[in-house]
């Protein structure tokens, strides 16, 4: 196909390793084959990508999941009329800290911190001693107040405890910045995706404490943001771009691609980093976790477990957490808003004759599952979960108003 | 006139940050202020309580500066800069000239266009500048590499300047190409034959 033929689709995206997808569309040749000529834009700011969409420079975007819904819910700073209609992997996150933040944690906790669980309990220690002596508030940062970094270090923290705004500071540091906020001394711990965690600890500036995925497994991060006036006008371009993005997908979930596609994201205008700083997300093997080596299950699922699918129950979960967190107030006339930014029968319709196995349910209990599981899809065979909650608590979409109840912060 | 209006711009760019800050003063905004170091955003604004902010568009801080605003627990919270929400057009003229205002929330339109309309401008006129700035460059660059050539001419072909300079613009034309690409491309030739190493 000549170039003149293709359908040209504009879209923005942050340097993260979950840019991968769009990336592989691209650079592999996938948007092409169903006739799209994409164009990649790098952005400095997540601000950056809603304005940019507003005013009409992007079609659709890399965004954190919860992008949309604050949309939806007009929290945005300016109007942005947005949908969901894929996920863009699960996982990616982590949580690290200073190396004197990490000393006193280990000191505190007289052993080993072998898991999330030891790590938070050990943090809860660290701060109660902190506060005996007078020492400042600890300093938390995540990327942005609607993502999923922020409810997940907040998950974290509460389930151990802590109460983010009492017990300490949570701040906003763009992703490139964060290791060196943490050498500096402006931040005692972080929360972002990869590989800005390898980062700091390549640097010698932290110690990855915990993972996305041992906080909970399975978890959503990032979405195919799409303008709705796009979706509207270009219904079948816009098919042809998930399913340019779902082989894209696969092919970064094959472990035989992920060196090339360490190279492809190293480059100066993707990510800029050497492709070393980009392995262990890809591979799950981490140079050091909470000390010692580790092998993270699942630490970035592209593809595997329905990891494009835009779930209904993500999108509630974290409007739960947005009532949580005293973002929004709790309405039940809301959770039509927030259930329709994410739109799996758009995906399904996209996907149908490409003979994967898609989730016949749009929605799940979330949690529920504790080993890989067989589950209804529209053809094939599908395995979702292991998904658990490091705490073995569960969120049940039906029951979202309990579940906030029970969570609420006085 | 003097408006008593405070605006806080923050860039990076100190030369950038210096162009808006007169242009502002000129026009009768006697209370600005600059922000280059990111550190002190959320201490400057407590402190200044800025009515109007203007932030370039590439600064990665811009979504930290938005959460100070959500956390800000003074009544007057800045907002987006579209005071009027329904006008696209200044979205759109802001976003292409690469800057970004908030303004706090219950200011007049007519009060905030004049600072908004202001930055854009500014920041068009110094992109324009760093345009001519890079032009320049590049023609003095083109100049050193076509001087590089015509000696490389005259020495190998014992041509004078003048015979040397012809030759070169003969091929561009005969080739539809830049005189400095011909040039260049001699340049590299040479340099990969050339055993008295000219241009190494």
């Amino acid at each position: 196909m000549k170039a003149s033929d293709l359908f040209p689709i504009h879209a923005g995206f942050l340097p993260l390793l979950d840019s991968a997808i769009l990336v592989t569309a691209l650079e592999r040749g996938f948007a092409r084959e169903e006739g799209i000529d994409l164009h990649l834009a790098r952005e400095t700011s997540w601000a950056n990508i809603r304005d940019r969409m507003a005013v009409g420079h992007f079609d659709v975007a890399h965004m954190l999941a919860p992008m949309p819904i604050a949309a939806s819910l007009g929290l945005s700073q300016i109007p942005l009329n947005v949908i969901a209609p894929m996920a863009l992997g699960l996982g990616g996150n982590a949580v690290t800290v200073s190396k004197s933040l990490h000393n006193a944690m280990v000191a505190a906790n007289q052993g080993p911190l072998d898991s999330p669980l030891a790590a938070g309990s050990a943090l809860n220690q660290t701060l109660k001693e902190r506060i005996q002596t007078g020492e400042r508030k600890p300093v938390f940062a995540v990327v942005h107040p609607y993502s999923g970094h922020n409810y997940e270090l907040r998950y974290w923290l509460a389930a151990n405890g802590i109460m983010p705004e009492r017990d300490l500071d949570l701040v906003i540091v763009p992703p490139p910045l964060m290791s060196d906020a943490l050498k500096a001394g402006t931040i005692d711990g972080f929360c972002v995706g990869e590989p800005w965690n390898s980062v700091a600890v390549a640097q010698d500036a932290g110690v990855i404490i915990a993972t996305k995925s041992e906080i909970w497994r399975c978890s959503p991060e990032k979405v195919l943001g799409v303008s709705a006036q796009f979706a509207d006008s270009h219904p079948e371009i816009l098919g042809g771009l998930l399913r340019a993005l779902v082989r894209a997908a696969i092919w970064c979930g094959d472990a035989g691609n992920h060196d090339d596609l360490a190279t492809l994201l190293s480059q100066p205008h993707y990510i800029n980093l050497d492709k070393m700083r980009l392995a262990p997300a890809l591979s799950g093997q981490f140079p050091v976790v909470r000390g010692t080596p580790h092998h993270v299950e699942d630490f970035f699922l592209p593809f595997e477990r329905a990891a494009t699918f835009p779930w209904k129950s993500h999108a509630l979960w974290f409007y739960s957490q947005m009532v949580r967190w005293g973002q929004v107030e709790w309405n039940a006339a809301s959770l039509d808003k927030v259930s329709a930014a994410y739109r799996p029968d758009i995906y399904r319709g996209a996907l149908k004759h490409m003979g994967l196995a898609i989730p016949a349910a749009s929605s799940k209990v979330e949690g529920a599952l504790e080993r890989p599981t067989p589950v209804g899809s529209v053809q094939g065979t599908l395995l979702l979960g292991p998904d658990g909650f490091f705490d073995g608590q569960i969120f049940d979409p039906d029951e979202i108003e309990n579940y906030i109840k029970a969570q609420a912060v006085d | 006139m003097v408006d008593l209006l405070s605006v806080l711009v923050i860039d990076e760019n100190r030369l950038r940050a210096s162009v808006i800050e007169a242009g502002l003063l000129d026009a009768g905004y006697k209370r600005v202020r600059l922000l280059h170091d990111m550190r002190e955003i959320a201490r400057t604004i407590e402190e200044t309580r800025p009515d109007v902010i203007v932030i370039d568009i590439e600064n990665p801080n811009r979504d930290m500066l938005e959460s100070i605003f959500a956390l800000t627990r003074t009544v007057r919270r800045p907002i987006a800069m579209f005071v009027d929400r329904s006008d696209q057009y200044a979205i759109e003229a802001a976003v292409d000239a690469g800057v970004s205002a908030y303004v706090v929330d219950g200011l007049k339109q007519e009060r905030v266009k004049p600072i908004v309309d202001m930055a854009i401008s500014r920041f068009k006129a110094f992109s324009r500048m760093a345009q001519d700035l890079e032009e320049a460059r590049s023609e003095l660059a083109d100049r050193k590499i076509v001087d590089r050539a015509k000696g490389i001419l005259m020495r190998s072909k014992g041509l004078s300047e003048d015979e040397a300079y012809r030759l070169l613009r003969n091929t561009a034309m005969n080739q539809n190409r830049k005189i400095s690409d011909i040039a260049q491309s001699l340049v590299t030739a040479s340099s990969l034959l050339d055993s008295e190493g000219e241009t190494q």
